[in-house]
């Protein structure tokens, strides 16, 4: 069993959390995944910083632009996984980012580093199951997964294309729009993580505008897994190279919200 | 469109690819709108009543054919080929951005669309997106760098004047890449109502394809007037590239007459060796907004900022079409420095009395060059594509003048 599927294999929805790589520094980056783990997060998302984050509200891109100004390099993303992997030989660890510094030294550079890495997988958010090409046949010879998106306006004609190649999990963004603005209602995510479950066995995590154990719990009880981002780098975002410490308690309060559910109507 | 294997006139692909480069590279989220729009497209392509819209707009709006004229006193200064230019700067709102307005805004109309958006640099694009959501009645949504906000403000009253509103966007370096990255959020927040009407022929497929047919009609247009004026095709193009839809609309319908040569000029800034935004000369391939192409870049695959005199050049990227070309040889690429495009600015006012576009001085300044090393029967086209009212304020504080 992968890294990854045992994440959600606990008979339990999983908390997933990303924060952006090198943000505030580099060298701040590894207490605030550690953080991470300790509050008790199944998978962890890397974000792979880019000058151009056309997907991301103001928050991410502001994180974005701090680690890049911080120096960040694709060297130290990978520098930083390598030591996450040492660190925590079970925990899942997936990158997140944009197509241009993922295939600007060749794909199979990209997917080897990612092996080296101990990396699980990787979401790209601009290359559409129309692009595979570019990127997904490298990271698949090298059995890290390819964790595709699907929206709102992933329509049952295009759902099988989006499906195919891809493994991990299947990353529901469950509003048409950027990270960390509004939130979905609960039905439509009810109904949309329905049509999913019924096309494929893989877990389906749902993102997008998830920022309190509140609106996390709720959306545990429909799907496999709930993402958060942008309310985990807001306290980046604040707290600087101090940002450990509230990480570590917002995620404890996520976990719980998320782990304990469906244990909630019991 | 040719079926001919050895044309030049044949991409993109059916996915979108012109050879190694163009495509799809956008969220999931705007991916089933791109494929609407894609067999929207088809259908209007196949309408000859779109196609009788789009002319009659071309023709009573715009402001169309625009002259081809033959320019006796700059020729003669350059002591070389003959000097023709494409006058597109006439053109109602002064460039030929227009032309693809027209074209993008009847076909959001027939997609039902009621809300439009775009992204703007010098201001060009923002007016005349501008300007055509007034003459339909769709409210618009402009997308413009601060920096180029603060350093445009003719541009900028005069899209309020149309009605637009003009977001001032601070991420990045504020100015046409960052804008573009906004109107591409506020796209993906929109797509139910919102039609993106991009500028340049860039951005994911098919806008690549559609612009560059929108902005054909320079170079049809061009194509007949040089026939039917002295019966025989031209023996250079040349057109100033930022995104590069002015020069692929001249360029296309000229691909396959293979005596015609092609110049495309990009914009050298303060030197290729310096800050500019040449991303042929100076960048390699990656994927930004949408599309694979020429960018410029670092090794981590981090965009970097373009500068160039010309706000409208001023973008780290090239279309997709023009790296095919490139990368086939049938069009050439060079470059012209701020400085000689500044040069050129002024050489046509004095010789031709046209104050031209900054954005067409790099066009201008190629032509200096090239022209005295040809013999005095060849004949040049150069694309006049904008006139410089836009730009007499910062090409008066370059050569120091106070107004």
């Amino acid at each position: 069993m992968t890294r990854l599927s045992a994440a959600f294999s606990k008979g339990r929805p999983a908390l997933v959390t990303f924060v952006t790589g090198g943000d505030p520094t580099p060298d701040a980056t590894p207490a605030i995944l550690d953080a991470l783990v300790e509050g008790g997060a199944d998978v962890i998302e890397l974000g792979m910083p880019f000058t151009d984050p056309m997907a991301d509200g103001p928050a991410i891109q502001a994180a974005n632009l701090r680690a890049l100004a911080a120096g960040t390099s694709t060297a130290d993303i990978f520098r930083i996984a390598t030591a996450f992997r040492a660190r925590h030989p079970d925990v899942p660890l997936v990158l997140m980012g944009y197509a241009s510094p993922m295939v600007t030294r060749g794909a199979q550079w990209f997917a080897d580093e990612c092996a080296k890495a101990g990396i699980d997988g990787v979401i790209c958010v601009d290359i559409p199951p129309e692009e595979d090409a570019e990127l997904g046949p490298f990271l698949r010879a090298a059995r890290i997964s390819l964790i595709r998106l699907a929206t709102p306006t992933t329509d049952a004609a295009r759902l099988p294309a989006v499906l195919e190649g891809s493994s991990g999990f299947l990353y529901y963004v469950s509003v048409a729009g950027i990270t960390g603005m509004q939130q979905a209602g609960l039905a439509s995510i009810e109904a949309a993580v329905a049509k999913l479950k019924a096309a494929s066995d893989i877990p389906v995590a749902v993102g997008f505008g998830v920022r309190t154990p509140e609106q996390a719990g709720p959306i545990a009880k429909v799907a496999d897994g709930v993402v958060v981002g942008s309310a985990l780098i807001d306290l980046v975002a604040r707290h600087g190279t101090d940002a450990a410490g509230p990480v570590r308690e917002l995620t404890r309060a996520l976990s719980h919200a998320v782990h304990e559910s469906r244990k909630a109507d019991a | 469109m040719s079926t001919n294997p050895n044309s030049f006139r044949n991409q993109p692909d059916e996915r979108g690819h012109f050879g190694a480069y163009g495509g799809r590279y956008v969220a999931e989220t705007l991916m089933p709108l791109i494929l609407e729009l894609e067999r929207e497209y088809r259908a209007a392509k196949a309408d000859p009543a779109f196609e009788a819209e789009f002319d009659d707009l071309l023709e009573h709006y715009v402001g169309r054919p625009s002259p081809l004229y033959f320019a006796p006193r700059l020729t003669e200064e350059l002591g070389g080929a003959q000097v023709w230019f494409k006058r597109d700067e006439l053109n109602h709102t002064g460039a030929h951005k227009i032309n693809n307005c027209i074209g993008q805004i009847l076909l959001a109309m027939r997609m039902g669309k009621t809300r439009i958006i775009a992204e703007t640099g010098a201001g060009q694009h923002g007016v005349a997106t501008a300007t055509v959501c007034a003459r339909f009645g769709l409210p618009c949504t402009v997308y413009m760098g601060a920096t180029d906000v603060a350093r445009q403000g003719p541009n900028v009253f005069r899209m309020k004047l149309l009605g637009a509103e003009v977001v001032p966007v601070t991420a990045g370096a504020a100015t046409l890449k960052d804008a573009m990255n906004e109107a591409l959020r506020d796209w993906v927040a929109n797509v139910h109502d919102t039609f993106y009407i991009i500028g340049t022929a860039a951005g994911p497929h098919p806008y690549p394809e559609l612009v560059r047919d929108f902005q054909s009609v320079i170079g049809r247009e061009a194509r007949e007037q040089m026939l039917s004026r002295t019966g025989r095709l031209p023996d250079l193009l040349v057109a100033a590239i930022g995104g590069g839809s002015n020069a692929i609309g001249l360029f296309h319908p000229f691909l396959d007459d293979s005596s015609v040569k092609m110049l495309g000029v990009e914009a050298a800034g303060h030197g290729l060796d310096k800050e500019h935004a040449a991303s042929l000369a100076g960048g390699r391939p990656g994927i930004l907004h949408g599309n694979k192409t020429y960018l410029l870049q670092d090794d981590d695959g981090q965009i970097l900022e373009g500068h160039s005199i010309s706000a409208g050049l001023d973008y780290p990227g090239i279309g997709p079409e023009h790296a095919w070309l490139k990368e086939s040889g049938r069009v050439e690429y060079t470059s012209a420095t701020d400085r000689e495009a500044l040069e050129g600015f002024q050489l046509l006012c004095r010789t031709e009395g046209i104050i031209p576009a900054l954005e067409p001085s790099h066009a201008i300044a190629a032509v200096t060059k090239v022209a005295p090393t040809m013999d005095k029967d060849q004949i040049i086209i150069a694309n006049l594509c904008g006139r410089g009212d836009k730009d007499i304020f910062s090409v008066a504080e370059h050569l120091g003048v106070k107004l």
